[in-house]
C-alpha cells in the first residue's frame, strides 16, 4: 500500500491569458492501489490537475512522475497507456458507432493486433458487465451504462490508474450506484488504483483517503473521517451544502425574496416559477 | 413522417446481400452508374431491369416498402418522364391536342431515361439498405486508401464520417429538447408566416452550435487522452472480409456488361 504510483512535487499551472492561477505550487502522492477521492468546490482546480496527469497540459512548475516515468512529450504516449481517464459527460467521450467499437478504439490507437483486441475488448466489457450490449448504438443507453463503456475503453488498455473527473455527476442515483459498484471492484479485485474526483461528499467517503483543493492549493489531507470533522470549514470552502440551500442563499443575496431558504430542489424550483403569478 | 423516409436507413437482415464486403458493394455501385448508360433499347433495359429485381430480391427487401420508401423520389422519376413526353421532338405524332404535340420518339426517351433514374436510386438505396453506415465508411476508407499516397487524408476523412455519424442521433436529441425548451417559452416553431418560421429556427439553432462545439472540444479532449494520435500505427478492429461472393458479384456484373455490350446493336 505504500508504493508510489504517481509523485506530484511543487506543481503550478496558470492558463494561457488568465490572471488567476488555476493551480498553485501543489504536491502530493499517490499510493499504488489506493481509492484516493480529490475534493473541491467549481473553479478549484480539479480538472486542470487531473488533464495534467495524463499530460493534457504540461506544469508550468513542479514535476510529475507517473508509474515510473517523468511527465514531459517524449513519455506522455506512455503514461496515457499507465493512466485512463474517464470523464465528466458521458456523451461526449463515446468515439465508436457501438459498445465494442467504443472499448476497441484506445486499443486501436496503440497499435494493438486485431486477435489479442477482440479478447480484451470481450473481457473489458465482462468486467464492466457490459456483454449484452456488444453491438448496441450509445443513444441507446443510459448514462451509467456508457460510463461503464467508458470505463471498459480504459482497462481494456491494461492501465494501473483510473481517474474519474466527476463521472457520475451527470448521472441518476441508480447509474452513479452502477459506476461506483464497478470501480470499487475493479479496486478491489484487480487492484487498480483509483483517483475519482468529485464534489459528492458522499461519493469521496468511500474512498481511502481524500484531499482537498482549494483555489488551486492542496487545502488539507486525510482519511474521510479527519476531513468530515472539519464540517465548518468545509461549508466554507463551498463543500458538502446541497446546491439547492446555495442557490436559494444566493438569489436572496441577489435581492430576491423567497418564502424560506429551501434544503430540496424540487421546493426551490416550484417557489421559482411560482414567484409571480400574483402579478 | 420521417419513419417513412427510406434514404441513408440500414435494415438488418442476413441476407446474402447484407452479407457481401461493403467495398464489392461500392463498386457494384460506381460500376452499375456506368452500365445503366449502356442500355439503349428494350432488350438491354429489360435484362438491367431483371438484374435489378434480382439484387432486390436477393437482398430481402420487401418491394412494398422500397417503392413506399421513396415515393417523394419517384414523383421526380415521374417529372423526368412527362418533361421527356412533352418537350422531345423525335419520330412519329402520336396525338396533338391544343399547343401541346406528343411524339413516340418522346415516349419511349421519357419511358427509358424515368427507368434508368429509377433504376439507380433503387441500387443505390439498397446499399444503405443492406450496409450499416460504419461499414460504408470502412469500405470507402479501404478503397480510397491508395489515395493516402497522394496525401489525401482518407483516414481522417472516414474517422471524421464514422463520428458524425455516431452523433446524429445525439443531436436529433438534443434539438428535440431545445425545441422542447424554447416551446414552454413561447416559441412556436409551426405556425405563422414563412419568416416568422424561420426566425423562430434561430433560437434552436445557436445553442445547438453552441452546445456542437462544447462537444466536439470535449471529445477531442477525451480521444487524446485515450491514445490517438493519427492514423500512422493505428490497427483497425472491424476488419473486412472478401469472400467468393464478392468475386462472384463482381464476375457477374462483367457478364452483365459484356451481354449489355451485345445487346446494344440489336
Ligand atoms: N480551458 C481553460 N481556459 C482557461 N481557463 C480555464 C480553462 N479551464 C479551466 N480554467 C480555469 O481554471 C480554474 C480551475 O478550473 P478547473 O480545473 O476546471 O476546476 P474544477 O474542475 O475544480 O471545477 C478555474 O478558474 C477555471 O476558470
Ligand atoms: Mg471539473
Amino acid at each position: 500500500m505504500n508504493t508510489i504510483a504517481i509523485s506530484i512535487k511543487g506543481v503550478s499551472y496558470q492558463y494561457p491569458e488568465q490572471e488567476s492561477i488555476a493551480l498553485n505550487n501543489v504536491s502530493l502522492d499517490v499510493y499504488k492501489g489506493e481509492w484516493l477521492a480529490i475534493v473541491g468546490h467549481n473553479g478549484s482546480g480539479k480538472s486542470t490537475l487531473a488533464k495534467m496527469l495524463n499530460g493534457l497540459h504540461y506544469p508550468s512548475e513542479g514535476t510529475v512522475m507517473i508509474g515510473g516515468y517523468a511527465l514531459n512529450e517524449e513519455n506522455v504516449w506512455a503514461i496515457r497507456e499507465k493512466l485512463g481517464m474517464v470523464f465528466q459527460n458521458p456523451d461526449n467521450q463515446f468515439v465508436g458507432t457501438t459498445v465494442q467499437d467504443d472499448v476497441a478504439f484506445g486499443l486501436e490507437n496503440n497499435g494493438v493486433e486485431h486477435g489479442v483486441m477482440e479478447e480484451r475488448v470481450y473481457a473489458s466489457l465482462e468486467k464492466v458487465g457490459m456483454t449484452a450490449f456488444l453491438n448496441q448504438e450509445p443513444h441507446h443507453l443510459s448514462g451509467g451504462q456508457k460510463q461503464r463503456v467508458a470505463i471498459a475503453g480504459v482497462i481494456a488498455l491494461r492501465p494501473d490508474i483510473i481517474l474519474l473527473d466527476e463521472a457520475t455527476s451527470m448521472l441518476d442515483p441508480l447509474g452513479r450506484e452502477e459506476v461506483m459498484d464497478t470501480v470499487r471492484e475493479l479496486n478491489e479485485k484487480e487492484g487498480l488504483t483509483v483517483i475519482s474526483i468529485t464534489h459528492d461528499l458522499e461519493e469521496a467517503a468511500k474512498a481511502d483517503r481524500v484531499i482537498v483543493l482549494n483555489e488551486g492549493r492542496l487545502y488539507t489531507e486525510g482519511t474521510p473521517q479527519n476531513i468530515f470533522q472539519l464540517d465548518r470549514e468545509l461549508l466554507n470552502l463551498g463543500l458538502g451544502v446541497p446546491f439547492a440551500v446555495q442557490m436559494s442563499q444566493l438569489l436572496t443575496d441577489a435581492g430576491l425574496h423567497l418564502s424560506q431558504r429551501h434544503f430540496n430542489e424540487e421546493e426551490l424550483v416550484s417557489e421559482l416559477w411560482t414567484l409571480n403569478f400574483e402579478r | 413522417m420521417m419513419e417513412k423516409i427510406i434514404f441513408g436507413r440500414y435494415l438488418p437482415s442476413d441476407s446474402v446481400v447484407h452479407q457481401m464486403d461493403p467495398r464489392a458493394k461500392l463498386l457494384f455501385i460506381f460500376a452499375f452508374v456506368g452500365i445503366v448508360f449502356l442500355a439503349n433499347n428494350v432488350m438491354t433495359y429489360a435484362l438491367i431491369g431483371a438484374f435489378t429485381f434480382l439484387i432486390v430480391f436477393l437482398s430481402k427487401v420487401k418491394l412494398r416498402f422500397l417503392i413506399g420508401g421513396l415515393k417523394p423520389v419517384l414523383l421526380l422519376v415521374l417529372f423526368t418522364f412527362f418533361l421527356h413526353v412533352f418537350f422531345t421532338k423525335e419520330g412519329d405524332i402520336l396525338t396533338q391536342f391544343g399547343l401541346l404535340t406528343i411524339y413516340k420518339g418522346g415516349v419511349i426517351k421519357g419511358i427509358f431515361i424515368s427507368l434508368r433514374f429509377l433504376l439507380l436510386i433503387l441500387v443505390t438505396s439498397l446499399l444503405t439498405l443492406t450496409t450499416p453506415p460504419i461499414s460504408v465508411t470502412d469500405g470507402i476508407e479501404s478503397l480510397f486508401g491508395p489515395l493516402k499516397k497522394i496525401k489525401v487524408p482518407v483516414h481522417e476523412l472516414a474517422l471524421m464520417m464514422s463520428i458524425s455519424l455516431r452523433f446524429i442521433p445525439t443531436l436529433l436529441d438534443e434539438t428535440d429538447k431545445i425545441m422542447k425548451a424554447q416551446r414552454a417559452r413561447g416559441a412556436d416553431f409551426s405556425s405563422g408566416s414563412i419568416s416568422n418560421r424561420v426566425k423562430a429556427i434561430i433560437p434552436l439553432l445557436i445553442p445547438l452550435f453552441v452546445s456542437a462545439f462544447k462537444r466536439a472540444e470535449e471529445l477531442a479532449v477525451a480521444m487524446e487522452a485515450r491514445g490517438y494520435k493519427g492514423g500512422e500505427g493505428r490497427t483497425k478492429y472491424r476488419i473486412l472480409r472478401w469472400s467468393m461472393r464478392d468475386t462472384m458479384a463482381m464476375v457477374f456484373l462483367v457478364v452483365l456488361s459484356a451481354a449489355l455490350f451485345i445487346l446494344r446493336s440489336y
